[in-house]
């Protein structure tokens, strides 16, 4: 397995990884256009890029998950044909996915050694696996229980497996494609920790990631893509968040998102002990409490699957609850009880759905149809018993120009935008009709720097014209810079609120990972002195 | 006394009736846990119990009828395998068109052979799986609970019947023991998974539905050479579907399926010894009721009692790499 020895006996050090004019197609979309990159050994190199810049396409060439149209793949100094994960795993490339290639219901021994058991009856093999597991546990410090089956473990423990998998296999160059994207700050701290570990032990990692502050913090060297493109190569000390999101959308990005003061009114919406059930009868959500006043945005920060879909969904009147009231301007919109999503609707709350494909819109229908999905009842719409086609045309004409969607086509289909002008068509649906409550989910979940940067001004702007925003978000970065307070969700409770002046990452990384409020407060203070 | 030998004869009849579900339920497992529905084990029954049948009559031997017999479901099942793995078909599609397929392909070709209506002209002896009588079965036929116990109930089935009741240890075996069976797992639950080990995920499902057909053609040579003596017209009478449930029921797993099916397999037999019988207070038991009861069981056991079964988690998804 191990083929990658002396690389430095010869006279001066091979880049670990060299690709040279990479080029991929799928049908229209260039993916990947003549892309040069080098990758020096035992450094920890970082490729950014917005979503569909096309690193996870090159990622997976050099894993052997896709094969390039044009160009060449040197490991070590040598060309090598990679035709299929066997090829890559052979010439030392082990890769982390995103979704994690793991068989939940096997133990860790058994998705380790899959694909490389070293016999046809297992028990040859398990052996050997446990003795070189137990080693390579010691040497990176990767604690894990060989014998735990996968699906019990946490995100990062899979992770982690996930890891040991292609270390297993004698990797000597580890891809991780937006590895932190699931876990919580701890845990992504901890990864990064390993990451070191494997650099000091001379293997070279390839981190791919859309987070800025992880290339800053945790690599070498970063490569930019943008379009297809590599744009830029930069040693990480000699470059700049700013700089790197400018080679990235190009041109210039505020980073920081500027806003003043809230100036919070009435309550809006006030939510009283709710309790929301899954389709299992698990309580997803348990006794929550709290309220959204006019002017402000209260955002709901959590690891997913804690519990916000369930909140936000039970609020946007599609699911039912099964305790607690919520009321609206002091009226009672408890969803279940007569109050449906069409009603919600109509009483002034927009919902922008966490999913942008599953629940906010039909891909397959063209952007005018998209645009009134949920108030094509609107008599604005209508003419006779009939959709009025010219109304909406120009009706979704004006949303894509106010909210900049491009291309600006009312007859595209919805499937044809990328994700960003997707999500900016959905937000300019539900904050065109002015609602009195904006519940939104991921706003800009899959969505590129330049278009995250527009849709937070906008929801800014919602807040400033007194209206009530729950913005309920996975990125800690999006939740820190929008909201006005904070609450925290672990397993289904609310832990806790604080404030937007009093939030740091430590401490919702804490409340996140189920800590009480003012013990995280406090533990924070103390690893800050 | 009585009773007791009711019993016996009523568990000899129970492991007669279950063979066929249990290499059918094994069959289905196979496929099914590398991912592929394989609802089209009825007609591959049916396939498999005709060829049998007629090459057993040609060529005067069992043996080489059965080998027929799974050849015939080989192919059936690279007809699945091509549609479903290869072609990313829909896999219950797939299945009822071979069922369909084979309930009127077995009938054609068997008029234009034999024209006796769909049927193969009765086996002779030699032409059949003839039972076998174990070693020391005759001595202790005489010794009281022992001697009936294994002299009827052990010893007098034929190979196929044995065959059966071994398979399940060496199915569990292969799939729990064996890197095959790990890979077969493994890609019916994350085909990803397989695929960036480095190993074909279609080579892997293809190599599992053969094992399928391999399996599902012993269970028809069962019903045509040696439970029966000729192969009629949809003789399987659902008994790929019950060989299914009896799969699903045992939650894709081989010992519990062999209990479902000796379940399944009960319940017939008793539905045969219970016709005719005057149950007190009831009266006589029409005989549509009492041959109703397997499937109306095996409605209200899938219905009722496998809710939390949880299928491999690829079942029934063709595999394509994500973009």
């Amino acid at each position: 397995m191990h083929q990658m020895h002396g690389a430095g006996e010869t006279g001066a050090v091979q880049p670990a990884i060299e690709l040279r004019g990479i080029d991929k197609r799928f049908g229209a979309v260039h993916a990947n256009k003549e892309i040069d990159l080098k990758v020096e050994k035992g450094t920890i190199h970082g490729i950014v890029g917005e979503n569909g810049a096309g690193k996870s396409t090159l990622m997976s060439i050099l894993y052997g998950f896709y094969q390039a149209d044009a160009g060449t793949i040197h490991v070590d100094g040598k060309l090598c044909d990679i035709k299929g994960s066997e090829d890559a795993i052979a010439v030392g490339i082990g890769m982390v996915h995103q979704h994690f290639m793991l068989v939940e219901t096997f133990s860790v021994l058994e998705n380790v050694i899959l694909g490389v058991e070293g016999g046809a009856v297992l028990r040859d093999g398990v052996d050997k696996a446990r003795v070189e597991l137990k080693r390579l546990e010691r040497e990176y410090a990767l604690d894990i229980d060989p014998d735990a089956i996968v699906g019990d473990l946490s995100v990062g423990l899979q992770q982690r497996v996930e890891i040991l998998k292609a270390l297993y296999r004698g990797a000597e160059i580890l891809i991780l494609d937006e590895p932190t994207g699931v876990l919580t700050p701890q845990e992504a701290d901890h990864l990064f920790r390993i990451l070191n570990t494997l650099k000091e032990q001379g293997k070279t990692v390839v981190l791919i990631t859309h987070k800025l502050r992880e290339i800053m913090a945790a690599t070498d060297n970063v490569s930019v893509m943008r379009q297809g493109a590599m744009v830029a190569d930069r040693k990480t000390a000699q470059t700049s968040p700013e700089e790197l999101s400018e080679l990235m959308v190009g041109r210039k990005v505020l980073l920081r998102l500027e806003k003043g003061a809230a100036n919070p009114g009435a309550t809006v919406l006030a939510v009283n002990n709710l309790c929301v059930d899954n389709a299992q009868g698990i309580h997803k959500v348990k006794n929550a409490t709290f309220t959204v006043r006019a002017g402000e945005i209260v955002g709901v920060a959590g690891v997913s699957g804690n519990g916000q879909s369930e909140l936000l969904e039970a609020l946007g009147g599609i699911r039912a609850v099964c305790e607690g009231s919520v009321t609206l301007n002091d009226q009672d919109v408890t969803p279940g009880k007569g109050v449906d999503a069409a009603e919600l609707r109509r009483r002034g709350v927009a919902h922008v759905p966490e999913d942008r494909h599953r629940m906010a819109m039909v891909t397959g229908f063209s952007a005018k149809e998209a645009a009134i999905l949920g108030y094509e009842n609107d008599p604005a719409y209508q003419k006779g018993p009939l959709l009025d086609w010219h109304a909406i045309s120009d009706a979704t004409a004006h949303m894509m120009s106010e909210f900049d969607v491009r291309p600006d086509n009312p007859d595209l289909k919805a499937a044809n935008f990328s994700g960003g002008n997707q999500q900016k068509l959905v937000l300019a649906r539900e904050i065109m009709r002015d609602p009195e409550l904006l519940l939104v989910g991921q706003p800009t979940r899959g969505v590129d720097i330049g278009a995250i940067e527009f849709i937070h001004k906008r929801i800014v702007a919602m807040r400033d014209a007194g209206k009530a925003v729950l913005l309920v978000s996975v990125e800690l970065d999006e939740i820190m810079s929008l909201a006005d307070r904070i609450l925290v969700m672990c397993d289904g409770a609310i832990i806790g609120e604080v404030s937007a002046a009093e939030a740091n990452e430590r401490v919702l990384g804490l409340m996140m990972a189920g800590v009480d409020p003012n013990e995280a407060k406090a533990k924070a203070a103390e690893g800050q002195a | 006394m009585e009773t007791f030998e009711l019993i016996i004869l009523l568990l000899d009849a129970t492991l007669r009736t279950s063979t066929p579900l249990i290499l059918a339920a094994l069959a289905g497992m196979f496929s099914e846990r590398s991912g592929t529905i394989n609802l089209a084990l009825e007609g591959m029954m049916l396939g498999g119990a005709f060829a049998a049948a007629t090459v057993a009559f040609y060529a005067g031997n069992p043996w080489v009828g059965l080998l027929a017999a799974i050849a015939a479901t080989i192919a059936l099942s690279l007809l699945h395998g091509f549609a479903c793995i290869t072609h990313k078909g829909n896999q219950v599609v797939s299945g009822m068109a071979i069922n369909i397929l084979m309930s009127g392909f077995t009938a054609l070709v068997g008029i234009a052979l034999f024209a006796q209506g769909g049927k193969t002209p009765a086996l002779d002896k030699a032409s059949r799986f003839q039972p076998i009588t174990l070693p020391g079965a005759e001595a202790v036929k005489d010794v009281p609970i022992l001697g009936p116990l294994y002299f009827e109930l052990i010893s007098g089935h034929n190979i196929l019947v044995y065959i059966a009741f071994l398979a399940v240890p060496a199915a569990w075996w292969v799939m729990y023991r064996t890197r095959f069976g790990l890979r077969l797992r493994a890609v019916g639950e994350n085909p990803g998974a397989v695929d960036t080990a480095g190993i074909s995920v279609v080579l892997m499902r293809y190599r599992a539905v053969v094992c399928s057909g391999v399996l599902v053609g012993m269970s028809g040579a069962y019903l045509s050479t040696a439970q029966g003596a000729s192969f009629l017209h949809d003789m399987t009478a659902g008994k790929g579907y019950i060989a299914l449930a009896a799969m699903v029921f045992g939650k894709w797993r081989p010992f519990p399926a062999l209990f479902a099916c000796l379940l399944f397999g009960f319940l017939d037999a008793a539905a045969t010894r219970l016709q005719g019988v005057v149950l007190p207070g009831i009266g006589e038991v029409p005989v549509q009721l009492v041959q109703a009861l397997p499937y109306v069981l095996t409605v209200i056991l899938l219905a009722g009692f496998i809710g939390r079964a949880t299928p491999p988690k690829a079942l029934g998804r063709a595999y394509v790499k994500e973009r």
